[in-house]
């Protein structure tokens, strides 16, 4: 969900090696659910075509089992590392996918894909109906985690790859990893979900619920058929802003910003007086530059419909060959660690081989993006593991 | 590393368990007893451990283990799905030991404890002749830095095993370097129990 939220733009040295190494990436476009053979979606709707943009970093072995699928967050895309041309910000998990990193491109076949109904090239609300020649806007299905990851299913089809050796992501990434899970148990070797959770809790719903009233609470919204006319930026804007307190945590806020003021005394006036505010309307005027607001309702709505709680991860009786690694941060309260622990109840009721780690950081739920020396410790000895196949047991 | 280099008790709890046991270690560290089970006895083995370290550390071993306190339970493990429930060096940094154990024997057909012996006669001699908490071999903390939260013997545990009807299968004592077999209450380092949940 925190794609690009990574401060400073300008490039270190380490980020020009790294440019040097794993160099200009772009991507690729795969198209299939032609009519009539359209995707059969969980809501009952039949959609296609659909196209999905998507990224791959390395080389796929010839029996095809390093391949390592990387799942991106609510507002994340299919450019997960390298540099686009003529961009200087890499993508948005460069730190741990490239040579030598915790995703070894020297090893591993790397895909990332923009989930269906998103707005970064992959089929969604923003792209044209080809039965009316206008964009779908709320003529879009409402699709499901389960839809994006069947969709991605006919995408590592196509690449021809029977057997993931991983399904990584954080966030609605990590749903999408559970989800395969749930879906497709024989074609993941292992899984890694972080900070997420086997459904959203009424709290998470509540803040998405409001991050879609604000939206179509925007005049400009029109009842989603903006399209022509510029976006409902205001609206947006403040979803993502709400968004944004919730992937901090109160002690990163205050290492962050304290009561810092933008000026050097209060304004008496309405602006942004606090570093705080100028911080989170910048990200919302960000975000509205390049996110479709209606893609946002519809991603949000297919993260507060998922649950694969109640035995739907693993059915009672179904032997589990995946190896998981569920990792969770202590400051993260938009998905407590209750959550990954329930996951890994789950799990562990069902024989299960899994690990479960709790990272100590204090920047709350956008830990993901940034505890980059903690994920890439555990992530690199636990795939280089699974991959060698040695089994301690 | 070869198997004169192994810890002691690490030796005896591998010749206690069967190969190809299903193990669980509550406290499990950085997992190098587990890790031996796993690769000399072919033992299916999982940890619970708190810290964070040390999970990193289990995990660079490809081990499987889950970052948790033990006190809070064993809720998602069924009845009996383990061989061995081992509690090494752990039992007396628990909170709530009557649970924890309680829990151990649940999940486990069998459980190995094994725990420093307050009453080693150094520990005796300190207290009683230097009137200082006593510092040990296998209690080698300070009064004010210890993890310890229990301070128990050999005959304490023999009674506690007796009060709550927990079946004691097999006892070890340890010194040093090798096994105590007369006085161990007075002789003993540490002591490795082998117990089972009453009939």
């Amino acid at each position: 969900m925190l794609g690009e939220d990574r401060t400073g733009s300008k490039l270190t040295e380490k980020d020009m090696d790294k440019k040097n190494r794993l160099g200009v990436v772009e991507a690729q476009y795969f198209t299939f659910a032609e009519p009539p053979n359209e995707l059969l979606l969980e809501g009952g709707q039949r959609l296609g075509p659909i196209a999905l943009a998507y990224e791959t970093y390395g080389k796929l072995d010839a029996d095809k089992k390093n391949a390592v699928l990387i799942c991106h967050a609510l507002s994340g895309d299919a450019h997960a590392a390298g540099f686009h041309p003529g961009e200087s910000d890499p993508g948005w998990w460069d730190a741990m996918i490239g040579p030598g990193k915790a995703f070894d491109i020297d090893k591993y076949f790397v895909i990332c894909s923009n989930c269906l109904g998103g707005c970064k090239g992959s089929t969604g609300p923003s792209s044209v109906d080809p039965a009316t020649g206008n964009p779908y806007s709320l003529g879009f299905p409402i699709i499901t985690i389960g839809d994006m990851v069947d969709a991605q299913r006919h995408l590592i089809d196509h690449l021809g790859i029977d057997k993931l050796l991983c399904v990584c992501g954080g966030s609605m990434g990590g749903m999408q990893v559970l989800q395969w899970v749930a879906s497709y148990p024989e074609r993941v070797r292992c899984a890694i979900p972080i900070a997420t959770a086997m459904k959203h809790s009424p709290q998470q719903i509540a803040f998405d619920e409001v991050g879609r009233q604000a939206v179509m609470a925007d005049p400009e919204w029109k009842e989603g058929a903006y399209y022509g006319h510029g976006q409902p930026e205001r609206g947006l804007a403040v979803a993502r802003m709400i968004g944004h307190i919730t992937y901090m945590s109160d002690t990163s806020m205050e290492e962050k910003f304290s009561r810092r003021l933008k000026e050097k005394d209060y304004s008496f006036k309405f602006t942004t007086d606090f570093e705080v505010e100028g911080y989170l309307r910048y990200r919302g005027d960000n975000f509205v530059k390049r996110f479709d607001a209606n893609s946002y309702l519809y991603i949000t709505k297919a993260m507060d419909y998922f649950d694969v709680s109640g035995g739907r991860l693993i059915p009672p009786g179904r032997q589990v060959k995946t190896r998981f690694l569920v990792i969770a941060f202590r400051s993260d309260w938009l998905y407590p660690l209750y959550q990954s622990q329930d996951i890994v109840r789950q799990l562990k009721m069902r024989h299960a081989d899994a690990t479960y780690c709790e990272i100590n950081s204090t920047y709350g739920h956008d830990a993901f993006l940034l505890e980059i020396a903690e994920e890439t410790h555990l992530i690199k000895h636990f795939l280089d593991k699974t991959y060698k196949g040695y089994n301690v047991r | 590393m070869t198997f004169n280099a192994v810890r002691l008790d690490h030796k005896i709890i591998y010749q206690i368990v069967e190969p190809g046991s299903r193990v669980l270690d509550l406290g499990c560290g950085t997992g190098d007893l587990i890790h031996f089970l796993a690769k000399e006895k072919d033992a299916k083995v999982q940890g619970i451990e708190l810290s964070e370290e040390a999970i990193y550390k289990c995990v660079e071993k490809g081990l499987s283990v889950f970052h948790s306190d033990i006190d809070s339970g064993l809720i998602e493990y069924p009845d009996k799905s383990f061989d061995y429930v081992i509690l090494n060096q752990s039992m007396q940094e628990v909170k709530k030991v009557d649970f924890v154990l309680k829990e151990a024997l649940r999940v486990g057909k069998k459980v190995i404890v094994g725990f420093p012996n307050f009453a080693f006669f150094r520990a005796r001699l300190c207290l009683f002749f230097k009137g200082l908490a006593p510092v040990t071999l296998s209690l080698p903390y300070r009064w004010y830095n210890t993890p310890n939260l229990h301070f128990l013997s050999i005959s304490d545990f023999k009674n506690f095993c007796a009060e709550k009807n927990i079946r004691v299968l097999e006892t070890y004592f340890l010194g040093r370097r090798r096994l105590i077999h007369v006085l161990p209450n007075l002789l003993a380092l540490n002591a490795i129990f082998v117990i089972q949940s009453p009939l």
